[in-house]
């Protein structure tokens, strides 16, 4: 078994585990993060978008409040080509209650939250679809903010301070050494599962970020954490039907947002308390809900074209707690397991937002210098990541890249604006095991086809790309360049990536155990399936329409379900395959209106 | 520019399945790289547009010619050409618009000012020393098509100096600034046919439908003329009299483009909608009704139909064709070709020309295929019919001239009516 030996073992590569590992890398630690499947894979990559001025929580969980704004004002500086300054609106409707607004507004400016109330007809001119008979605006600094992109760039900044990171990683024992009452965490036995091999790495502190997994992590050390899993479900627009956050003026609760981030609108969320974090099913009534909350939002919205439906699960925890998910804190907790479990070395991380990610690095490796002897202090706060200087986020970007340097024929994926070269470059740049990796790195297949018209193409560039590196240096590990992966101008193909692939016939040809993954065939139905899971639960009217040309390209067409190698699979292909829709499509079910052409009456 | 109700064209992006049939049927992409084809621009570059951004992200969709053959062959109704002129509005709000377009814009105030002295103004600027100037520091295509100014006085003073018919049945007649100041043939054409049928022509005081200005991306300014076009005829629409036009462009703009692009929908609008018609449209709907007096004169010629681009958007089917096969004689052969490539000020525009050519080729390449003795051919936008003399230097005439020929009040040669009231 291969060993690796560092100072800090960082487990999950969602916002959290990156940002420890960029925090502890800059104190000047030994770090290495493993991540058991690609960066953002969990529910950083499955959230609603919303960089949170501490609206939301003003008023009901006021600390929690508190620390997003300071954490707002921090990331708009050091991440801030992955947020959009959207700017967001508390909208109260004629179904809100009246008293909230005024302690929203009192509670606001007690917490310094930047807060102005404007007048709905001002409120209207910027966001001529919101409900019209909305009683009063707030507005706040909200943003949208993009969490592939900035973990990927935290990510570069943590390998750049010298962290390693190690993705398709799973932990699955934690070491411990020592007798009752002298135990220790002395770091992971970990599986790589690409290749298939078990790695031992051995570390002073082991830092467990696995969110919602940290319980099944913990417990192979035999220590007890019991999270919340809070299921929130999402909906997305086709395309950007406002430019503004959307919040309901009242106590959270279910459907009260509406994100506009990059090219769609996201309408969220719902949280359920689940059992188990990896299998999230999206419930015909979720979808409903979010069309009808979003009705007092928007109205009209519900009969727009929806191109997507995903889940995800707060890792929330509270000790001790047994009610309902939705009313547990959003506040981080630090898991001391020496203090707690008598058990040494060892440290869990829980709670918080992606807003407070950065926050939640900074209090555990404050936590960690304490047990590492060292005091060098958190200077995450001041540090930019690479890529800051293209400056915030906007819309526009992709298609004026395109346009100013004429990239057109160059484009892969043509709803999303993805070029040739930026697949490639993503994939050279960063381990890529899937397209959907490619999807997190570039947004590949999240237009209105869904893959329909890039996949085909995706995967046969993903395939040279794996097997020349395959050929030549395949030990050579992944440059993490990927601040500008989003640029269309950034990412020219130069004349040498241009050679032809010098693989020829069989994928098989290829040797080494990972050339496997490197199957287009197996490409292409990895991402087929995984798109498909999140089309599901909305596949009615427009969206309905799309797939039906999609399956005559894939089906009728390219006879995708009779490819060769049907053995194959990915180290995803299980999850991918996996139904997360409890609904029915029968024509015929009346209990579920959300797939009738019209899913809701609009209001009247 | 962007989406400010549920009404909004740009809402119809979600309408597309990015099947590509709009981009393989595209006249400009298909003969330039510039242009990237309307699924580009329109619902997929639709997506990455917003209020209030930093800069306006387009830059290639200047080059769609607005001929909306995208948005015919669209299997999902997308308003790709809307969405396209939009975008165009957007770009001339932020960066302003070059003060050749600013001209194209005025084409009315352009017509007026050269028919004070029509001779001296097409002397002055239908000099080749004058086009040649006019390309180097304006940008107007040196050989591009651009109409003279009628040496026989407007339409206007035309119509207001003779007697006219009175009677019962009231038809409103909308003739356009090019009628006005350039063609006044084809508006005493039409006078001349809607009197021969027995009515009564009123030709209320109008302004330029704003066409031109649309296209250019002065949004502002064409809206002006929408509304104020609105004002003078909504009256006579809610005496429900129809208003008749010989400009297709003119009356798409007036009936719905100019509703669309300015997302301006009410009341007044559709009222406005209801009462217009083109005049084709309305003297076959007469036929329809079994009033139209079908006893033609034969007419013995081979005619090429080329069907404008802004005739196919109105979604009317044929009506030019539907009443010409009725002249007796005349042999009418309907063109397949997709735009002559003008396409409004398109081709006038020196960076433009030649793709503009290349598209009419296929109309030039049908009519010459209708062998030599073809003397004219036949087209129901003067925009077509200047492009189409000038690619193959035949004479066209508008449907209406061949009407009032084929009634016997007009001569087709001399481009004159036989008789005077
Ligand atoms: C529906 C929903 C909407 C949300 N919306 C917002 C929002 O708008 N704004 C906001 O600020 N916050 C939002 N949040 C909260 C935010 O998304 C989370 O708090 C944050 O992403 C958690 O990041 P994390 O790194 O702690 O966890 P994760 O991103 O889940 O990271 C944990 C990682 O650990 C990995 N892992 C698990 N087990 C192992 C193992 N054995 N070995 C190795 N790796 C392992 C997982 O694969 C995963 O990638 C939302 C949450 C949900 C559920
Ligand atoms: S309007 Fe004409 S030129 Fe413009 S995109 Fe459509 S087909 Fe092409
Ligand atoms: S023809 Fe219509 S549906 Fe097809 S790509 Fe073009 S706009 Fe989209
Ligand atoms: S000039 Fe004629 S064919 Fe060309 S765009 Fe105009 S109406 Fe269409």
């Amino acid at each position: 078994m291969k060993r690796i030996e560092t100072e800090i073992l960082v487990i999950g590569g969602g916002a959290t585990g990156t940002g420890i590992a960029w925090d502890a890398a800059l104190r000047g630690f030994r770090v290495l993060l493993v991540e058991k499947r690609d960066l953002t894979h969990g529910t950083t990559g499955r959230y609603h978008g919303l960089l949170h001025s501490g609206g939301r929580y003003v008023v009901k969980d006021p600390h929690s409040a508190a620390e997003c704004i300071a954490e707002n004002r921090i990331l708009r500086k050091t991440h801030m080509h992955c947020i959009e300054d959207t700017g967001g609106f508390f909208v109260v409707t004629p179904e809100d209650d009246n008293e909230y607004p005024d302690q929203f507004y009192a509670a606001c400016a007690r917490l310094e939250i930047p807060c102005e109330e404007i007048s709905v007809a001002a409120a209207l001119k910027r966001e001529p679809l919101m409900n019209p008979e909305a009683r009063r605006v707030f507005v706040v600094p909200d943003g949208a903010a993009d969490s592939f992109q900035a973990t990927h760039s935290t990510a570069q900044a943590a390998r750049q301070a010298g962290a390693q990171i190690l993705n398709y990683h799973e932990v699955v024992q934690l070491l411990v050494e020592g007798g009752e009452g002298d135990r220790r965490v002395v770091g992971a036995r970990v599986r790589d599962v690409a290749r298939g091999e078990d790695v031992e790495i051995r570390a002073r502190m082991t830092i467990n970020a696995a969110g919602a997994w940290s319980g099944v992590v913990a417990k192979t050390a035999g220590v007890r954490v019991d999270v919340i899993p809070g299921k929130g479900t999402m909906l997305a627009v086709n395309h950007r039907i406002i430019n503004t956050v959307l919040n309901r003026c009242k106590m959270p609760d279910d459907g009260d947002i509406i994100v506009p981030i990059h090219t769609v609108s996201v309408l969220g969320t719902t949280d359920e308390r689940v059992e188990d974090p990896e299998h999230l099913t999206i419930e015909p009534w979720e979808v409903e809900l979010l069309l009808r909350e979003g009705e007092k939002l928007i109205p009209g919205v519900s009969r727009t074209r929806f191109v997507r439906a995903w889940a995800g699960v707060r890792p929330l925890y509270q000790e001790h707690y047994n009610g309902a998910s939705r009313d547990a804190t959003r506040d981080l907790t630090l898991l001391d397991h020496k203090t707690r479990d008598g058990v040494a070395g060892f440290l869990t991380i829980l709670g918080g937002k992606w807003t407070t990610f950065r926050l939640m690095a900074q209090v555990t490796m404050d936590k960690a210098c304490e047990y590492l002897g060292t005091c060098k202090s958190c200077v995450t706060a001041q540090t930019v990541v690479p890529g800051v200087e293209q400056g915030h986020y906007w819309l526009g970007h992709r298609l004026r890249e395109v346009e100013e340097h004429h990239l057109q024929s160059e484009l892969v994926c043509e709803c999303e604006l993805v070029t040739r070269a930026m697949l490639e470059n993503a994939a050279r740049n960063n381990p890529t095991l899937t397209l959907d990796d490619l999807r997190r790195d570039v947004r590949l297949g999240m237009g209105p086809c869904q893959g329909g018209f890039c996949t085909y193409r995706a995967a046969g560039i993903l395939h040279q790309v794996k097997s020349q590196n395959e050929k030549g240096k395949s030990e050579e590990p992944a440059r993490w360049e990927v601040a500008y992966m989003q640029s269309p101008a950034h990412n020219q193909r130069s004349a040498i990536s241009d050679q032809p692939s010098a693989v020829g016939g069989q994928p098989s040809a290829v040797s080494g155990q990972q050339s496997q993954f490197a199957n287009p065939n197996l490409l292409l139905r990895d991402f087929l399936q995984e798109r498909w899971k999140g089309l599901l639960p909305i596949l009615w009217g427009r969206q309905l329409k799309q797939e039906r040309l999609d399956e005559l390209i894939y089906l009728a067409l390219m006879n995708a379900d009779h490819l060769p190698d049907e053995n194959a699979t990915s180290p995803m292909s299980e999850f991918y395959a996996r139904i997360a829709f409890s609904g029915q499509l029968s024509a015929n079910s009346d209990q579920h209106s959300a797939f009738s052409e019209e899913p809701i009456s609009r209001e009247r | 520019m962007h989406t400010a109700s549920w009404h909004s064209v740009g809402m119809t992006l979600d309408e597309c399945i990015k099947c590509n049939v709009c981009t393989t049927y595209c006249p400009v992409a298909a003969v330039t790289d510039k242009f990237p084809g309307p699924k580009y621009v329109g619902p997929q570059a639709q997506r990455f547009r917003e209020c209030g951004q930093i800069k306006s992200p387009d830059i290639s969709v200047d080059y769609c010619s607005a001929c909306r053959v995208c948005n015919e062959v669209c299997p999902s109704g997308v308003k790709i050409a809307e969405i396209n002129a939009r975008a165009k509005a957007q770009i001339v709000a932020d960066r302003g618009i070059p003060i050749r377009n600013w001209f194209f814009g005025r084409n009315e105030q352009l017509g007026r000012i050269g028919s004070i002295a029509p001779q001296i103004a097409n002397l002055g600027f239908h000099n080749p020393f004058s086009r040649l100037m006019a390309e180097k520091i304006m940008g107007v295509a040196r050989h591009a098509p651009i109409p003279h100014w009628s040496t026989e006085g407007s339409f206007r003073k035309w119509f207001f100096r003779t007697p006219r018919l009175k009677s019962d049945k009231k038809v409103v007649y909308f003739h356009g600034c090019s009628t006005n100041y350039y063609e006044p043939q084809v508006g005493k054409a039409a006078v001349a046919v809607l009197e021969h049928l027995g009515y009564e022509v009123i030709v209320p005081p109008q302004n330029c439908c704003g066409l031109p200005m649309l296209n250019n991306g002065e949004f502002r300014a064409g809206e002006k003329l929408y509304r104020d076009n609105l004002a003078k005829l909504l009256p006579y629409a809610d005496k429900g009299l129809p208003i008749v036009g010989t400009s297709v462009s003119c009356v798409l703009v007036l009936r719905e483009e100019a509703s669309e692009m300015l997302d301006i929908e009410n009341d007044q609008t559709r009222r406005f909608r209801s009462a217009l018609w083109d005049m084709s449209e309305w003297l076959r709907d007469l036929l329809d009704q079994g009033k139209l007096d079908t006893n033609f004169r034969e007419l013995k010629m081979i005619v090429p139909y080329h069907v404008s681009c802004q005739a196919r958007a109105h979604r009317m089917g044929r009506p030019s064709l539907d009443v010409m096969t009725l002249i007796p004689g005349l042999d009418v052969r309907e063109g397949n070709a997709k735009c002559c490539g003008l396409a409004g000020t398109y081709g006038y525009k020196a960076e433009k020309y030649d793709i503009a050519m290349e598209i009419g080729e296929e109309a030039f390449r049908f009519i010459r295929a209708q062998g030599d003795d073809v003397k004219f051919t036949t087209s129901d936008s003067e925009i077509c019919r200047w492009q189409l003399e000038h690619g193959t230097h035949k004479d066209c005439r508008a449907p209406i001239e061949i009407f009032a020929a084929a009634y016997g009040l007009y001569d087709l040669d001399r481009r004159r009516l036989l008789v005077e009231r």
